[in-house]
């Protein structure tokens, strides 16, 4: 309890300084007003701005991309609520009950109970970031490499579990991610592969390639071929602030999707978007009268919002004790702490306490910022609203292409990118769920790294990865969640939980 | 032939066409697969490859057995003029500078769109140009050139 007092002491007096605040206020903003306009996400706005933070000092660089994505959560429900159109893939499902407030004229209400659900969740989910990383960076110091392949192993059978549609087919997007993935120079024998003798192919294919071309280019190709509909409820917000009866009953709600939130953003696979469906479903069921869902109830707003807020906040702790993103989101932030000569890992809360517990401090603040930025100024984002597609899809291109050629000042990578946008693209008309490409794309070169030093250690032996129990018990699991999904009955529920209206 | 379930067929054969396709590339080039204890650089992605390729017949024979959706029309028209906008952004960036670049952009992904207007779309890119040119050159010192290298 103490250490974790001074540690979190450390950590106020690096988020307090006038800069980091300046940061953490940079990223507040930009995560509202990418979450807010529907059509451009974190992945793709991360990506854009990760060669520009090669300036930045590491603290306030991921002080500031931290912020995008917790900010994008709360931007999305301003749209969800107002227009009807999630801003953000993890708004869906608070669009059904909150534009039916909207209609009733209590708009002000869901965008209230929203954003201080979404408060109340953050500060939770950064408390329980700050207990439970030592323990579990402790416990990774004990991990071999053996038990770090078993431990990617059942991140990637998790993120196929978690994806949306085809499970067959989620597992073709992560082994053609982790192929993609080793493009480039082998580490270990310095052979280039798959390069083809084009150089700039041995430095591998760039990550942030890869995100902006299916998470950018794809989706403005997509918006465009469906054509732009859009009706911004904005004559009556109301009164913001929920009524004390709202409140009454919309707690349990948050409770719950704080709780269930918290936990799935955890797994790998996981994130704010699969949290939010689950807290929707969660409070349907259980519900005594659920009639009111998908008609305006309040709980409907609430527990969604809480749970992305809080997934967001803790799908941080795999990343940070363990080194291994679980979303595409926090791949990036692996790229972005790479760029600062970071490598990600339990270390860097031993060598980097001020980045560590920085940052943490900053998530709270942030959260405190937000809910400012999101209730008294929704006027602002209300009328970024107005701004037809027709004028933003350009100005989103001319920042990925800025950030694109600026990784490396060539048109390579531009070219790659674009290259990336048709196959996204093609990737969307096959049904074929992106994210756990990503996924296996930023693990494979550290799979193969892992499983290579495992069996030179066992010096061939396979059964390595199951003698040992730690990894042992990784792969267990992995495979007890292979078995559950195959099941007919779950397999069933999942489709349901996907499909949900 | 009549698909039942296009959707999955086309996955199949991607899946399996580039998983094979890595594979083969390992055994052409003639990455060394070196042993278990020893893995060479071509250990891994054989692997993967032969089983992404098995994957994607898999995926292939139970398309043909099932029903779905169909694959519907490619928007190549948007297609098009976005990413032929991002490339020529690309090569040419260096050469015009970032303001002609970045209107220039503006002018060609507009075309992908439903409606185009000209003026609209002129504001829109000069408006973008300044302002990056002040975010990105200015305030995060990204080294693009501005004007046009054959201006001076």
């Amino acid at each position: 309890m103490e250490a974790l007092l001074s540690n979190l002491a450390l950590g106020f007096s690096v988020a307090f300084t006038p800069e980091a605040l300046m940061y953490c206020l940079i990223g507040c903003l930009l995560g509202t007003l990418i979450g807010v306009l529907p059509g451009i996400g974190p992945v793709a706005t991360i990506a854009m701005l990760l060669p520009a933070t090669f300036a930045l000092k590491p603290e306030f660089s991921l002080i500031m991309l931290a912020g995008i994505y917790y900010g994008a959560q709360y931007g999305g429900s301003t749209t969800a609520i107002l227009v009807n159109i999630p801003g953000e893939s993890s708004s869906v499902v608070t669009a059904l009950d909150g534009y039916q407030m909207a209609r009733k004229g209590r708009a002000g209400a869901a965008l209230g109970i929203a954003a201080l659900g979404s408060f109340f969740a953050g500060c939770v989910a950064t408390l329980l970031l700050a207990a439970a990383a030592p323990p579990l960076a402790q416990i990774a110091f004990k991990f071999g490499p053996a038990e770090y392949f078993s431990l990617m192993t059942l991140g990637l059978i998790a993120a196929v579990v978690l994806a949306h549609g085809s499970v067959i087919k989620a597992v073709g997007m992560i082994l053609l991610g982790l192929l993609l993935g080793l493009v480039g120079t082998d580490v270990n024998s310095g052979m280039a592969r798959f390069s083809f003798s084009i150089p700039e192919l041995s430095d591998g294919i760039g990550f942030v390639s890869v995100a902006m071309g299916i998470f950018g280019f794809a989706e403005i190709i997509k918006n465009l071929e469906q054509g732009e509909e859009r009706e911004v409820f904005v004559n009556k917000v109301g009164r913001l602030l929920p009524t004390w009866d709202d409140v009454k009953q919309a707690y349990p709600a948050v409770l719950r999707g704080t709780a269930l939130g918290s936990l799935l953003g955890i797994l790998p696979g996981g994130g704010a978007v699969l949290a939010s469906f689950s807290a929707y479903t969660l409070e349907k069921k259980i519900a005594k009268d659920s009639s009111q869902f998908g008609k305006g109830d309040i709980r409907g707003v609430a527990a969604p919002e809480s749970a992305n807020n809080a997934a967001a906040q803790t799908s941080f702790i795999p990343l940070l004790t363990l080194g291994i993103p679980p979303n595409p989101v926090m791949a990036l932030m692996v790229g972005a702490m790479i760029i600062q000569g970071i490598q990600p890992g339990p270390q860097v809360m031993t060598e980097k306490p001020q980045l560590f517990w920085g940052m943490i401090v900053s998530m709270w603040i942030g959260n405190l910022m937000l809910v400012i930025l999101n209730l008294p100024l929704i006027g602002i984002w209300i009328k970024l609203l107005t701004v037809p597609y027709r004028l933003l899809y350009p100005a989103i291109l001319v920042f990925c292409c800025i950030g694109v050629y600026s990784l490396s000042n060539s048109p390579f990578d531009v070219l790659v990118t674009a290259c990336f946008g048709l196959v996204g693209y093609v990737f969307v008309k096959l049904d074929c769920e992106p994210a756990p490409l990503l996924l296996g794309f930023i693990l494979g070169p550290m799979m193969e790294e892992n499983l290579r030093r495992a069996m030179l250690l066992s010096r061939g032996d396979a059964t390595t990865f199951v003698t040992r129990p730690l990894s042992a018990t990784l792969l267990g699991i992995s495979l007890l969640l292979l078995l559950i999904i195959m099941l007919p009955a779950i397999r069933k529920k999942r489709e349901e939980a996907f499909v949900e209206e | 032939m009549h698909l039942r379930n296009p959707k999955d067929f086309w996955s199949g054969i991607m899946f399996a066409a580039i998983g094979f396709a890595f594979a083969i590339i390992v055994k052409v080039y003639e990455y060394p697969m070196g042993t278990a204890s020893r893995m060479g650089p071509g250990y891994f992605p054989f692997v993967l490859g032969n089983a992404l390729g098995i994957l994607g017949i898999i995926i292939l024979l139970k398309s043909l057995v099932s029903d779905g959706g169909g694959v519907s029309k490619f928007a190549w028209r948007p297609i098009a003029w976005i990413l032929g906008g991002v490339i020529i952004f690309g090569l040419t960036v260096k050469l015009v500078g970032l303001a002609l670049a970045i209107v220039t952009l503006v002018l060609i992904a507009s075309f992908g769109g439903h409606e185009f207007k000209l003026k609209e779309q002129l504001i829109a890119g000069l408006i973008l140009a300044v302002g990056s040119i002040g975010v990105f050159v200015y305030g995060l010192k990204l080294p693009f050139p501005i004007w046009p290298s054959f201006f001076g």
